[in-house]
């Protein structure tokens, strides 16, 4: 077996891109954990009544708190939440998941801005391969 | 005997499931693509086996974090569809078929496949909304259902050869029951589309046809793709179309392709469907 070295991934050279992998797993464990909490509908009444106090149950960083109340989708995914974990955010808010890929998008994009670009063939690969290559594009 | 008469490939978005629920099939985005099922459904129709294995992933619903499987049979007599965050999809209740389940359980394991057995499995949209791409809106599912839960959100997750490997243990398991009943084999997932991160939204038809083109004439080919390679040109979730190899696996070395769909955007996915029978 090649050997490597602790933080490093092939993956990692894909841009915009956040794998749930061991590291965001320690990371975004007990954010995850929130997240999915929302499954049940006693949980999301509670969380709905006072988001702070219900997030109290999670060991969360502050970080994570604030990225929640703020409804931040691309710094839940950088402090280590996964998108599936995210979407129960969206859910619970009543909210077409787009609202949310559009704010991740780099640059932002709104919900119709993000339709059309699905509606126009999607976001192309050719560019966004690797970090290397979107440097050069 | 047992025979596995044919497999279906197909996405399983939950926006198709909400549109169906929600009585939104005939809006100018959803109606190409309720077309193309048609095809798809008119087979479906005069082709229902008996058992269906569904080869689907839990999307953060039955399993999370604290505890997860690589592979999962389900081996209840049936299985609710779960709350996912916006209350269960009212669709019926699927039922298993715990025999045969029980069977694939013993014949993988002296295989030395090392599967996780559920007894009380909930399914999310990964299995209920090929149902219903499939069998449309009826009062009971026409097949019953052994659902094989397979995790592709955690990483490490299966490698695309071993998901085929598991694929060929199955095909082997339904050819040694001794029962005269049909059977079909679904994977479901993908194709190209990545959810999360600032690059969402990016798919590939490129990749996405030589895929569908390797699973009718060479789908070893589609064993050797890596998972980064997965993640870099179909996107982070694209690596679902690991699962569409434990279906092809199944059905032994010839196919006959009955109908394809490719239709971009379902949501932010590329939506992919194809159905083989078993030669």
């Amino acid at each position: 077996m090649a050997t490597r070295k602790p933080d490093i991934r092939e993956y990692d050279d894909v841009p915009g891109t956040y794998v749930l992998d061991g590291r965001s797993y320690r990371k975004g464990f007990h954010l995850n954990m929130f997240c999915m909490s929302l499954n049940k509908a006693e949980c999301r009444e509670e969380f709905a009544k006072d988001e702070e106090a219900y997030m109290k149950k999670y060991p969360m960083t502050d970080e994570q708190r604030q990225a929640v109340l703020d409804r931040d989708y691309i710094r839940l995914l950088q402090l280590g939440a996964n998108v599936y974990y995210t979407f129960k955010l969206v859910s619970h808010d009543r909210q077409p998941p787009q609202v949310m890929y559009g704010k991740m998008s780099s640059p932002q994009l709104s919900f119709d801005e993000f339709q059309q670009m699905m509606l126009g063939g999607g976001r192309p690969i050719e560019g966004n391969r690797s970090k290397k290559e979107q440097q050069n594009g | 005997m047992a025979r596995l008469i044919a497999g279906m490939g197909t996405s399983h978005v939950p926006g198709v499931g909400a549109a169906m629920d929600n009585g939104k099939t005939g809006e100018a985005y959803w109606t190409e693509l309720f077309k193309g099922f048609e095809t798809l459904r008119g087979w479906h129709a005069k082709n229902v086996p008996d058992v269906t294995i569904i080869v689907f992933n839990d999307h953060a619903t039955f399993y999370a974090l604290d505890n997860y499987a690589t592979f999962t049979l389900g081996v209840g007599e049936e299985f609710q569809p779960a709350d996912e965050g916006w209350g269960r999809r009212q669709v019926p209740i699927v039922k298993g078929h715990p025999e045969l389940a029980w069977h694939l359980v013993e014949s993988l394991m002296a295989e030395e496949f090392d599967m996780a057995v559920s007894g009380n499995l909930e399914v999310d949209h990964g299995l209920t909304v090929p149902l219903s791409i499939a069998y449309d809106q009826p009062s009971e599912w026409p097949t019953r259902v052994i659902p094989l839960c397979v995790n592709v959100i955690q990483h490490p997750q299966p490698t695309a050869l071993r998901c085929y490997k598991l694929g060929e243990a199955i095909g082997r398991a339904i050819a040694s029951w001794d029962e005269d009943i049909t059977v079909g084999i679904w994977g479901t997932g993908g194709l190209s589309h990545q959810l999360g991160g600032e690059r969402a939204g990016v798919v590939n038809p490129e990749f996405d046809k030589a895929f569908l083109d390797n699973l009718v004439a060479d789908p070893m080919a589609n064993t050797r793709i890596s998972h980064a390679e997965f993640i870099r040109e179909a996107g982070a979730e694209g690596i679902e179309m690991i699962m569409w190899n434990v279906m092809r696996g199944a059905l032994g070395e010839k196919v006959k392709e009955v109908c394809r769909l490719y239709h971009i955007p379902v949501s932010a996915t590329a939506y992919g469907g194809i159905i083989l029978e078993a030669e």
